[in-house]
């Protein structure tokens, strides 16, 4: 495995007297896709939202690129190339696809020597539309507002927008969720196009198909520890779900340690 | 099939001809509303009152300079509905900015200012004084999470005794005479018929008493001052990262913080634009009157709240148009207007105007069906 590209060591984060997240490690390299495995609660989602600028971390160090670091807030993660694509997708349905992939970074054409800045969209459209052709994705129009689009297409956008901004780390929440069948095929083999241009995806999910369908490894939490990593081919749908029901553990012994101390 | 909505297929893509052409008559029934009341009081007006046509230079100025008010109030407030706000504060910010506006004129002159000067001055404090109490709304709004109904009901009571404390007692009275010709000036004049003509900026100084009973204004500077702001404002809404940022903030408040969007300073800039647009209106009232007036504006809030949803601005946030509003003031001052010269008592124009408004949301919410019947129809 080359140097990876997120490194998170004994993460721990509390919220009041729940722990969320146990002294949790996480390595994701470049081209790979790892799977977050877990129940609901199982603290994958606290885990991410740590890496991703969201919560603040107790203890615990994530180093992204090489550098430690501590993002304060989620456009910090955001500028340093960690894209979080959430289950709500965070786009703004009443804008038509270049302005959801341009939001808050627009193109502008600057008149006056800056005094008036108007908005390019030509230039958007254009380089929205180059976005999706590296992944190929087809719609027949981007200037409807969003809404008209189904919820995979949506996805998409969500996914050419975070690519388009050179996202170095793509964590995707759940993102065949709520999908039709073939859509959900669409998300996965984008997903799998995005790690053969190299960048590393973490999936969090609990749907065991797309485990054994994108990812190259997984790791499964139960109740805010990480109690197994795997290779993917390495094992089976059974034991990832005695792993996530808590009937098998790896690191108890190295828990109970931890938790003497 | 549990779904056939693909990658490849967009849902009004697929519409048939008949939905598509419903759903273009939904998107565009304000116009045809207009223009179909105006082809009824066309026809009806000489019909029922013999001798009086609707269709006059001189009533459709008259028309123009009626919705002057209603529409820069109506303009602000577009901003802040479509940013899934409300201003209830405009009407009364409007008030303000006349007394204000009336005083700094009054005094200004009064200390031996020159009028264009002073009239200056007065624009100044109009909206200097109504921003203010935008900004103060926006950051109540924006940084003590205080929903904006509440905020602005609020302030709209507060700014409703300042200015009639300030004017003591709701008029501002003793302005220079020559406030009179800004206020009520126009663009252009033009005599209908023999000896008369058209002239830019004022009409011929010996005119006969005869024709200038006939003089009619084209285009009076509240009209020409309401038609920049217009402008301004659709270039600042469909050209600008603003008018694309309040698009965001309105139709996922989320989305525009996860994109960067400073969201809090934006929501600030909005209700500091709705003040701002109120308060050239009661700049634009005290050039008019030649007076400031502390109850100018408060009955207009609601006409233009009005105006804004007949033009099909969402009150949910992310959806509306300049040009909707535009066609919804117009709507009401026709509306007004015309049912006047059918000498139909004036308080029917009140219950005229709560129907159209209902039917508006109404159609909005069809286009919705239109689209959505037929994602049903695709399971």
């Amino acid at each position: 495995m080359s140097e990876p590209v997120l490194s998170v060591r004994g993460l721990v984060k509390r919220f009041g007297g729940l722990t969320a997240v146990r002294n949790v490690d996480l390595d994701v390299a470049a081209g790979e896709v790892v799977a977050l495995l877990g129940d609901n609660g199982a603290g994958k989602s606290t885990l991410i939202k740590c890496v991703s600028g969201v919560h603040r971390a107790e203890e615990g160090e994530i180093f992204f690129a090489g550098k430690k670091t501590a993002f304060g807030k989620p456009i910090d993660a955001r500028t340093a190339g960690i894209e979080t694509i959430y289950q709500d997708l965070a786009l703004a349905n009443n804008l038509d696809v270049p302005s959801n992939i341009f939001l808050g970074r627009e193109v502008k054409h600057r008149y006056l020597g800056g005094l008036i800045k108007t908005l390019d969209n030509k230039t958007m459209l254009r380089e929205s539309r180059g976005s999706l052709a590296t992944l190929d994705i087809q719609f027949p129009t981007l200037t409807q507002p969003i809404e008209s689009l189904s919820g995979g297409q949506r996805q998409a956008v969500a996914i050419a927008r975070a690519v388009y901004w050179k996202a170095q780390l793509m964590i995707m929440d759940e993102p065949t969720n709520n999908l039709g069948v073939p859509e959900q095929q669409k998300v996965l083999e984008l997903i799998r196009k995005l790690r053969d241009q190299g960048t590393p995806v973490i999936l969090i999910t609990h749907t065991m198909p797309d485990v054994f369908a994108v990812a190259d490894r997984v790791v499964v939490m139960h109740r805010g520890r990480k109690v197994t990593e795997k290779r993917t081919a390495d094992t089976s749908t059974e034991e990832l779900v005695q792993y996530m029901v808590g009937a098998r553990d790896d690191y108890r012994a190295a828990a109970s340690v931890a938790g003497a101390a | 099939m549990a779904t056939t909505d693909t990658l490849t297929a967009t849902a009004t893509a697929a519409l048939s001809p008949s939905r598509r052409l419903l759903l273009t008559v939904s998107r565009l029934w304000a116009w045809l509303f207009l223009l179909l009341m105006i082809l009824f009081f066309v026809i009806m007006v000489p019909w029922l009152s013999q001798g009086v046509s609707f269709l006059t230079v001189r009533n459709s100025q008259n028309i123009l300079v009626a919705i002057v008010p209603v529409l820069l109030l109506g303009l602000g407030q577009t901003f802040v509905i479509i940013s899934a706000g409300i201003d209830l504060s405009v009407g009364w910010v409007m008030s303000l900015a006349s007394v204000l506006s009336a005083l700094a004129i009054r005094n200004s002159f009064n200390a031996g200012t020159p009028l264009w000067l002073a009239v200056i001055l007065g624009f100044l404090a109009a909206v200097a004084g109504a921003g203010a109490v935008g900004a103060i709304n926006g950051t109540i709004i924006a940084k003590l999470k205080v929903p904006a109904f509440i905020v602005t009901l609020g302030s709209s009571f507060i700014v409703r005794g300042l200015a009639l404390l300030w004017s003591e007692n709701t008029t501002v009275v003793g302005l220079p005479d020559g406030i009179r010709d800004y206020g009520n000036d126009s663009l252009f004049y033009w005599i209908h018929g023999e000896g008369g003509g058209f002239y830019f900026l004022e009409p011929p100084a010996d005119l006969p008493t005869q024709l200038r009973r006939q003089l009619d204004l084209i285009l009076p500077w509240p009209v020409v001052i309401a038609l920049v702001v217009v402008a301004i404002a659709m270039f600042l809404l469909n050209r600008t990262q603003f008018g694309r940022h309040t698009y965001a903030i309105g139709g996922n408040m989320q989305a525009a913080l996860r994109a960067g969007i400073p969201v809090d300073r934006h929501i600030i800039k909005l209700y500091a634009l709705s003040a701002i647009t109120a308060g050239i209106g009661g700049f634009l009232s005290t050039l008019r009157y030649t007076g400031g007036s502390a109850v100018i504006g408060d009955p207009l809030l609601l006409s233009s709240i009005a105006a804004v949803i007949i033009g099909g601005v969402s009150l949910f946030g992310g959806a509306g148009t300049i040009i909707g509003t535009v066609i919804g003031a117009l709507i009401i001052a026709v509306l007004t207007t015309g049912l006047v010269m059918l000498n139909v008592p004036a308080f029917w124009q009140f219950i005229v105007v709560g129907a159209v408004v209902i039917v508006a949301v109404l159609i909005d919410q069809s286009r919705d069906l239109i689209i959505g019947r037929y994602k049903g129809g695709a399971e």
